[in-house]
């Protein structure tokens, strides 16, 4: 029996967990890994099917955690899908919540202040580092490094989380950004806190990089695994440090240049190889690009209003159109289409969610490594499923 | 990058059956996009992959938009000749007319190797009841292939040609189409036949009703 006439795995009696006998491989074993598996990063499926400990195919299942979130956009007001945009990708509410803002304001024609374009992308590259460090971390703990580096990751991401908190009184679910600018303005004393922390952030990631960058066991479990062709890449719509970790520059944030990302002087870090290491470095070397940014943009905020003096929030309405709007989160590329028919609420809200379309060569990157790969493969891919799952 | 009004000129020049509109997009974004038939879709969209100008190798998002059925008011003035040495009188006459809904799937192009785009395609069915059939992007672009199992899950456009098109984001034993317009949700999402409904019958009969007047008073029973 080949494996392509197994009957779904759902419909088996009993564990999930079967034996297959196959003339030529001899038995090949089906396992349903996950929803609830430590190493999945969330309620993540994957059924494989393996050869001794080889994977021959992989479905990637989930849509445990669906909700129906652009029925809701639809249902809601303009404003009120702005605090729910933060429930997408749980880590980086400031990133989904600009996304969402610069969709409205494209679709409405507004402007936003210069100082409240700084401040998104002061928050913008504050929750890059975030993201890649907890990444860093997770990618560790995946790899069998367990507690300690993810530990001195999540160290680092709480300093972050405060500023957010002090900012927007909320550590995750921050609900910062509005169409037209931002909520409330950064005192002195916040931006100076906010560049202490980009100025002693490069120490951190040398202590982090001392310990695993050359590390043996970390290059053998990484290196050559979980290979992605740039051809396979492009075709696949793969975003974000993934992408570039394949040896394709493409940054939205040099391609769009939206926001004032033009003003900025910062590189793309791009990888060689497009393996799991590449994919850990080149968001290492982003992160230390993320520092020049925030470094720059801290010293020549410039003082002034933080919105638009005639943005209008409640009771909101857009000229009928429609609009798609993109802007490079911390997974990917992270975009809104709206369509409005001149009401209060959208006639269609959809997120384009990075890590959902970056789920798509899951299987390809696993064929031919071990279980025990798939692990880490799926680690560097960097999903979080409030955002897949929606 | 070209516009797209060259954009269709030139699909119409290359594949001369085919049919492709402009719909134009009346907000400040003014980002216009392009009606194909879905019968020449597929080779329209591997020739705006391959062709050196365009090169949109990059599709970036897929979305499925429903559009219910809607009544047109069409106001047509007549003019009309008015009492003698009087002004001219103009008649307004109303026709109603009933266009008819269909769902549509939207594809985001951009072009990484010559970092442009978008150019926006729109595939529409030719109604939303029983033909809602479109071709599959997927063999062109591979990130089609879990946004349009979504467009299916949610709206329930059929890609023909799609490798692989299962439920993605709702339970494989679910019936409806969420997205959609007119979608009512049920009562009972967690129910299922489980053996506590058949004991819960057998006792129904076992046991008889007591005769709802006496219930209603609150007699005691005998």
């Amino acid at each position: 029996m080949s494996v392509s006439e197994l009957p779904p795995l759902s419909s088996a009696p009993g564990p999930h967990v079967r034996a297959v006998h196959d003339q030529f491989h001899g038995d090949l074993l089906e396992v349903s890994m996950g929803p609830h598996h430590p190493s999945t990063h969330g309620v993540f499926r994957m059924i494989v099917t393996l050869d001794g400990e080889t994977v021959v195919k992989l479905k990637p299942v989930f849509g445990y955690l669906h909700r129906n979130h652009e029925k809701i956009g639809e249902n809601t007001s303009y404003l009120g899908s702005m605090p729910y945009t933060d429930r997408l990708d749980y880590l980086c509410s400031m990133t989904n919540n600009w996304s969402y803002a610069l969709a409205v304001e494209k679709l409405s024609g507004q402007t936003v202040p210069e100082r409240a374009e700084y401040l998104r992308i002061i928050l913008a590259e504050l929750t890059r580092l975030l993201n890649h460090t907890c990444l860093a971390g997770f990618l560790l703990q995946d790899g069998g490094a367990s507690g300690t580096p993810l530990m001195y990751a999540f160290r680092e991401r709480e300093k972050i989380l405060d500023l957010f908190e002090a900012l927007s009184g909320s550590r995750m679910m921050c609900n910062y950004q509005r169409f037209g600018g931002c909520r409330a303005d950064a005192p002195p004393s916040w931006l100076g806190a906010a560049l202490t922390l980009a100025d002693n952030y490069g120490r951190f990631l040398d202590e982090f990089e001392k310990l695993l960058t050359g590390n043996e066991i970390l290059m053998a479990r990484t290196q050559g695994i979980g290979r992605l062709p740039a051809r396979l890449a492009v075709s696949a719509g793969i975003t974000g440090p993934m992408l570039r970790a394949a040896g394709v520059a493409y940054d939205i944030r040099k391609v769009d240049g939206y926001g004032l990302y033009p003003r900025f002087d910062f590189r793309v870090p791009l990888g060689d190889h497009g393996d799991t290491y590449d994919r850990y470095m080149v968001r290492v070397l982003e992160m230390r690009e993320s520092i020049k940014i925030l470094q720059q943009a801290l010293r020549d905020i410039p003082g002034g209003p933080v919105m638009d003096t005639k943005a209008r929030l409640r009771g909101f309405r857009a000229k009928p159109g429609e609009v798609y709007s993109r802007i490079e989160g911390p997974k990917g590329e992270i975009g809104f289409y709206l369509i409005s028919e001149g009401g209060p609420n959208p006639y269609r809200y959809r997120v384009r969610p990075p890590s959902f379309v970056n789920l798509t060569i899951l299987e390809d990157l696993c064929l031919g490594h071990s279980i025990a790969d798939t692990v880490v493969i799926l680690g560097s891919i960097d999903i979080v499923l409030g955002e897949v799952d929606r | 990058m070209e516009t797209p009004e060259q954009i269709r000129d030139r699909i119409l020049a290359r594949f001369p059956g085919s049919s492709v509109a402009m719909v134009l997009n009346p907000g400040p974004a003014a980002q216009h996009s392009l009606l194909l038939g879905a019968d020449h879709a597929r080779e329209i969209a591997e020739f705006l992959r391959d062709d050196p100008a365009l090169r949109l190798d990059f599709c970036s998002n897929v979305s499925g938009v429903d559009w219910l059925d809607r009544e047109i008011v069409e106001t047509t003035k007549i003019p009309t000749p008015g009492p003698v040495a009087g002004p001219a009188m103009v008649a307004e006459q109303r026709t109603r007319r009933l266009q008819p809904g269909y769902l549509e799937a939207v594809y985001h192009l951009y072009s990484m190797e010559l970092r442009h785009g978008p150019v926006i395609l729109r595939l529409r069915t030719a109604n939303r009841k029983d033909q809602v059939a479109l071709p599959s992007l997927t063999p062109v672009w591979r990130s089609c292939e879990f946004q349009e199992r979504e467009v299916f899950d949610l709206f329930g456009i059929v890609f023909s040609g799609h490798p692989d098109l299962r439920r993605i984001l709702m339970w494989d034993e679910f019936k409806d189409h969420p997205m959609r317009k007119d979608y009512v949700e049920p009562d009972d999402y967690e129910w299922e036949p489980t053996p506590h409904g058949d004991v819960l019958a057998k006792a129904k009969r076992h046991y008889p009703a007591s005769p709802p007047a006496a219930a209603a008073k609150g007699e005691p029973k005998p």
